[in-house]
């Protein structure tokens, strides 16, 4: 089966970790890129550069920010291949995030 | 029977479905033709056909119409005579972790138990709608992201079993509270889980303190009145379980059990001996303490200290909690400072345990604590 990991990560937690940190974390997010169970994966820019779009009664309203106004901030995409929901959760289990304060959030795939 | 079609057909409404088709088709058959030398495996074979059958035909309906996706069973042949027993690995799905906690117990009961959605509805006060809402809702998850019908694997397995261990005492629990025999349903559960995994000595603890607990239950309320231990009429206990569940005990201590469900297991034990040894007990919330950090628990440790003879000791640790809108708090503050001789204090104590009492059994309870002051 194929689950997509949405990958949240703690507010400020960047600013909060040294430079090995930040080399250990990155080494491990390259280590889970090349898991052979790892389908593809994305890291994605900071909430601040996020735009939302809408169609609000035919037309089209952006605005700046993101869509959810949560305290965790979609920092990345990665979908993986696994056996079932065990295998996926001991994936998202070892995602950087979740021990620097961050939520993975695990959602099969839908397949057609 | 629903496990090991569950296992074999990867799906519980499908194997819901095949298992009443069979209890159809035995009902038919058997008062004519006899019952079968097996009728266990009868009726597991049975229902595996018609699955089979229905598989088929859906498959060949679907390669018709080009559209559908063909259900994936497994179709080896299968010897008919030996069942696999697979309870363990449906409590470990039903139990799983990722299902709400609600959906968990509703289909433990369902699966395993075999209650009627209507009865597990009756047993948690809830319409028969919002439980079969609760139990299709697990039952989807289940199917919808892969949750594993399986028993984990050795790294996972302790923190799964205590998945598996809460749902069964929480079971016990809405037993205890005097509605539906949900606690004879989650003992059968304990039973069946500690005989699967013989090994794991919380399974047999969890089993014993629920066992001890059982034997005591028409002690415990007179009328609607709750009865405290001390003043409990003994000839109500029923001194076979007892002995059963200290025989469960001594099982789960020798298996090497420290865990929380063994130490509640010794606690409840040593309060059915004939002379309670309350600096034991005493130890023993100690020790429970250290492996919960409830300050719940360490409130039960107090009372204990004060039953072993030192109501101070007790009263000085009950102070540092911070348990403020906790009934038992005030109220066994309030007994604490009534055997102190502190009688005012005593009283603001139970006057504030009377303002957090949610039912009438309380409310008199600690009336009659107050009027006796």
């Amino acid at each position: 089966m194929q689950y997509a990991l949405l990958i949240y990560n703690a507010p400020g937690f960047y600013e909060a970790l040294s430079d090995a940190d930040i080399e250990t974390a990155y080494a491990e997010y390259d280590a889970l890129a090349d898991d052979p169970r790892c389908v593809g994966a994305t890291q994605l820019h900071p909430a601040e550069t996020a735009t939302s779009v809408r169609v609000v009664g035919g037309r089209t309203l952006i605005t700046d920010g993101p869509f959810a106004d949560t305290k965790e901030v979609l920092g990345g995409i990665c979908l993986i291949e696994a056996a079932d929901l065990d295998e996926a959760l001991e994936l998202a289990a070892g995602v950087p995030a979740v021990r620097l304060g961050g939520v993975v959030e695990v959602r099969p795939v839908v397949r057609r | 029977m629903l496990a090991s079609l569950v296992g074999f057909l990867g799906d519980f409404d499908k194997a819901e479905e095949a298992a009443q088709e069979a209890f159809a088709i035995a009902a038919q058959r058997w008062p004519e033709s006899g019952v079968p030398a097996n009728p266990g495996a009868w009726l597991v074979t049975t229902a595996r056909n018609r699955a089979i059958d229905r598989i088929r035909r859906e498959r060949t309906l679907a390669e018709k119409i080009h559209l559908l996706p063909a259900p994936d069973a497994v179709m080896e042949e299968f010897d008919d005579t030996v069942i696999k027993d697979e309870r363990l690995e449906l409590i470990f799905t039903c139990c799983h972790p990722a299902l709400a906690l609600e959906g968990q117990v509703a289909l433990t009961l369902r699966a395993l138990g075999g209650l009627e959605t209507a009865e597990i509805a009756r047993a948690f006060l809830v319409s028969e709608e919002t439980m079969k809402r609760r139990l299709s809702r697990a039952k989807a998850k289940i199917k919808a992201t892969g949750i594993p019908f399986a028993v984990p694997g050795a790294h996972r397995l302790p923190e799964r079993l205590d998945a598996v261990l809460a749902v069964i005492y929480l079971i016990y629990n809405e037993g205890y509270r005097g509605r539906v025999d949900l606690g004879v349903e989650a003992i059968h559960l304990g039973r069946v889980l500690a005989a699967l995994m013989p090994d794991q000595p919380e399974a047999h603890g969890l089993l014993a303190l629920m066992t001890i607990h059982h034997a005591r239950r028409r002690a415990r309320f007179s009328g609607e009145d709750l009865v405290l231990l001390e003043d409990q009429d003994r000839s109500l206990w029923d001194e076979d379980q007892i002995a059963e569940g200290r025989a469960v005990l001594d099982r789960a201590l020798a298996l090497g059990g420290r865990g929380a469900y063994v130490v509640q297991a010794a606690i409840a034990s040593l309060q059915t001996r004939e002379r309670i040894d309350w600096p034991q007990v005493a130890e023993m919330y100690r020790r429970l303490v250290e492996l919960t950090g409830s300050p719940v628990v360490e409130l039960n440790r107090a009372v204990a200290v004060a039953q072993a003879g030192d109501p101070a000791t007790a009263l000085r640790a009950v102070d540092r909690l911070d348990l403020d809108g906790y009934l038992y708090f005030h109220s066994t503050r309030g007994e604490l400072l009534r055997r102190l001789s502190r009688d005012a204090e005593a009283r603001a104590a139970y006057l504030r345990a009377l303002e957090l009492a949610a039912s009438t059994p309380e409310r008199r309870f600690l009336t009659r604590r107050l009027e006796d002051l």
